[in-house]
């Protein structure tokens, strides 16, 4: 495959490994922090972890949109779901996310509830369309990449005069997420949480650029490269911040120049501008009430805001007691450290978001890695 | 004043007909359809004799016997039909005990409404490809249920099959040290149906590698009669049959991502859906576990017959108390290839 198997090519990987290994000091330890869950997931799908010097570890964040989401949005899901006349639409990966009292859309799905997977915004619309008798509701999430999309659904419905589609809104911004982080007790003043740079989301930062990151690797003195999301992409940024660390530098640095630039994609980031405003707070899971994090729409287009048509639910129950899925989140603990993982949690029944996307932490390295937590046996014959 | 010579004064209206619900009540309308349709189609001595069951004669030794049902939507996809589908998902379980497969039935539950135009197009190319493979339906029955009590069609066949003497092949007999081969490319069935729903909306020149592996098995165990398993990644792929075997035989298993064939087509479907050819479904299909010293005859025989054409060693078995399958990447790193997780895809097969 052109444009793919140049980024997975496994000779170059070893070069880079080697390169990588040359350079980092033996003397120090550098962790790196990749925000987006697809990054996690190409670190464990591709075993990177095996290719990088004992001192370069890395450290999953929580740029994973169905991990992040609280259990007072998907009860709220639920909620609407069960309203009278209502079809509920979502992205696959939503349906199995647990939200209080153990339910799920899949659940509630299976209950009777009419909802429905979609593979994008417009066949969510389309199904409004061909129903007219139903409210379709778009359960929208995600960070910058997959608002634009959502953007357009409303902009059609409007155009087109459907009135029987809306949006219950739910995406959340990348740069507030990595502030919190930084922000964190953990991070800032304990220091029990080691975090010396950042990997940057390869998707996000099409839509808003690369400029978004410099104000926080300025301010917290952080380096960020933005890498796409092939294994090829993850070692050469991982190299690129081990060289940035070695030099003192805290710079941003654009690794995925094939379709990252500094200022984005302009036009998906006015249309976003025009029709969506800030919320002043969001509640993420594992990162509590964020402030300025997440989008709501414009009040010329609340007739397409589920929020604003239906009396949605604001409550905010806790996660599970012993699940640790918010302290993995921000990096402080690791999916080991849960006495759910791997015990009562797995991916078929997961307890919380970090076992259900394939980017989540927790799934991924269930799924993926963990052979690495028993001891090697003889292993050939 | 004579009778009518036939039975039913008027043919099945093929072309524009429908089922209705009289053709699964027991009266005429039925006897019609299984005569006009089935029975003309299928043509076997035993099928022929016209009672509830099916008498033939068998030699002597170790029978093996399965069943399937195929609920797949679509039911018509590039390279096959549920129809087809249900004579080589049959006819290759019981080929992966190294079985000659002898005969079939097949059950029919049609949904009413369900055009007789399509039912006429599955069930001749379920009379072609048992033909094709030589495993004749000698005994079958039909039900008509509702219209919304069903999809379409289910089609449930079993089939019937003798072992050779010598052979013991199953999913238990994997060893620590056994070498791991497949017949052939991963991915082609489950890309090909998924190509044809609606939603996906993508066009694609993958066909389904459905196909009877009964002569490609023959040949196999003619070779090496002490083939420790065969079995076809159907549901789950590759990832959920080799994780199935190495429970059941209580072994690990490494396997080399880059030795395992996937066509171009399948890998940039895959990366466009997202998923990993490893836990496409294939219909066409096998995996073998030998002992390492059969395992470049074995290969040279697969690589003979046309089923086999891009067979390949992709890893072997291993002493692990875990029982991981274990995959070393392109990338030169290690992953654990798990179960699927809740389903990749809906109804496949």
């Amino acid at each position: 495959m052109k444009y793919i198997d140049e980024f997975r090519d496994g000779e170059v990987a070893r070069s880079i490994a080697q390169a990588i290994a040359a350079e980092a000091d033996p003397l120090r330890s550098y962790h790196i922090m990749e925000f987006c869950g697809g990054h996690t997931h190409a670190i464990s799908r591709y075993g990177l972890e095996d290719l990088l010097p004992a001192n370069v570890r890395m450290i999953h964040g929580p740029g994973c949109p169905v991990c992040v989401l609280p259990v007072g949005r998907i009860d709220a899901a639920i909620w609407l779901a069960g309203q009278e006349g209502v079809t509920l639409c979502t992205y696959g990966d939503m349906l199995r996310v647990p939200g209080s009292k153990r339910l799920s859309l899949l659940k509630a799905k299976a209950e009777g509830r009419d909802i429905r997977m979609v593979y994008s915004t417009l066949d969510a619309l389309k199904l409004a369309q061909s129903m007219p008798e139903r409210q379709v509701v778009f359960f929208a999430i995600g960070f910058e990449t997959t608002t634009p999309p959502t953007a357009v659904a409303i902009k059609q419905a409007q155009a087109l005069g459907i009135t029987n589609f809306s949006v219950f809104c739910n995406h959340v911004l990348t740069p507030s997420a990595i502030t919190q982080i930084l922000d964190s007790p953990e991070v800032r003043d304990l220091g029990t949480v080691k975090l010396d740079a950042f990997i940057g989301p390869a998707h996000v930062s099409t839509i808003i650029g690369s400029r978004p990151y410099e104000y926080f690797a300025e301010e917290y003195q952080r380096p960020v490269v933005i890498a796409g999301f092939e294994p090829l992409d993850v070692m050469q940024a991982v190299r690129m911040l081990v060289r940035q660390i070695n030099e003192g530098r805290f710079e941003v640095e654009n690794e995925f120049s094939r379709a990252v630039t500094r200022d984005g994609n302009e036009k998906a980031k006015s249309l976003v501008a025009e029709m969506f405003e800030l919320r002043r707070v969001f509640e993420w899971r594992g990162l509590g009430l964020v402030p300025y994090s997440a989008l709501r729409l414009k009040e010329p287009y609340a007739a397409w805001d589920a929020e604003r048509r239906w009396d949605v639910p604001q409550d905010s129950p806790p996660d599970n007691k012993a699940c640790e899925c918010g302290a993995i989140l921000r990096g402080v603990k690791k999916p080991m450290d849960c006495k759910l993982f791997g015990t009562v949690c797995t991916p078929e029944s997961p307890m919380g978001s970090c076992m259900v996307s394939a980017e989540g932490a927790c799934a991924a390295h269930w799924t993926y890695g963990r052979f690495r937590d028993v001891e090697p046996e003889d292993s050939h014959a | 004043m004579t009778l009518p010579r036939r039975t039913h004064p008027r043919p099945l209206d093929i072309a524009h007909g429908r089922v209705d619900l009289t053709h699964g009540g027991g009266g005429r309308a039925m006897a019609q359809l299984v005569e006009e349709l089935f029975v003309a189609a299928f043509d076997n001595e035993a099928l022929n004799q016209r009672n509830d069951q099916a008498a033939f004669d068998v030699p002597g030794g170790r029978m093996v016997m399965t069943t399937d049902g195929y609920v797949i939507s679509p039911l018509f996809f590039p390279g096959g039909d549920i129809g087809s589908l249900s004579v080589h998902g049959t006819v290759n379980d019981v080929a992966m005990a190294g079985a000659r497969p002898i005969s079939l039935s097949a059950g029919f539950i049609i949904e009413e409404g369900f055009p007789l135009a399509d039912l006429a197009r599955i069930v001749a190319s379920m009379a072609r490809a048992s033909k094709e493979a030589g495993v004749p339906v000698v005994t079958g029955d039909t039900k008509v249920v509702e219209k919304g009590k069903g999809d379409g069609i289910f089609i449930t066949t079993a089939g019937i099959g003798l072992v050779p003497p010598g052979v013991d092949i199953g999913g238990d007999k994997a060893r620590p040290g056994d070498a791991i081969l497949i017949s052939g490319t991963m991915g082609d069935h489950g890309v090909a149906v998924m190509s044809q729903r609606e939603s996906l909306g993508f066009e694609t020149s993958i066909v389904s590698d459905s196909a009877a592996l009964h002569t490609l098995v023959a040949a196999m165990v003619a070779a090496v009669p002490g083939i420790h398993v065969l079995r076809d990644p159907t549901r789950g792929g590759l990832a959920a049959t080799l994780n199935e075997i190495a429970t059941q035989a209580g072994v690990g298993m490494l396997i080399d991502e880059t030795a395992v064939p996937v066509r171009p087509e399948v890998r940039g479907a895959c990366e466009l859906l997202g998923l990993d050819p490893l836990y496409v479904a294939n219909e066409g299909k096998l995996i073998c576990i030998c002992a390492e010293a059969d395992a470049e005859r074995l290969l040279a025989v697969m690589r003979a017959h046309p089923l086999g054409a891009n067979a390949a060693r992709i890893g072997e078995c291993r002493n692990d108390s875990h029982h991981f399958v274990q995959m070393k990447t392109g990338m030169g790193g290690m992953r654990v290839v798990d179960w699927l997780a809740g389903e990749q895809l809906p109804r496949i097969c």
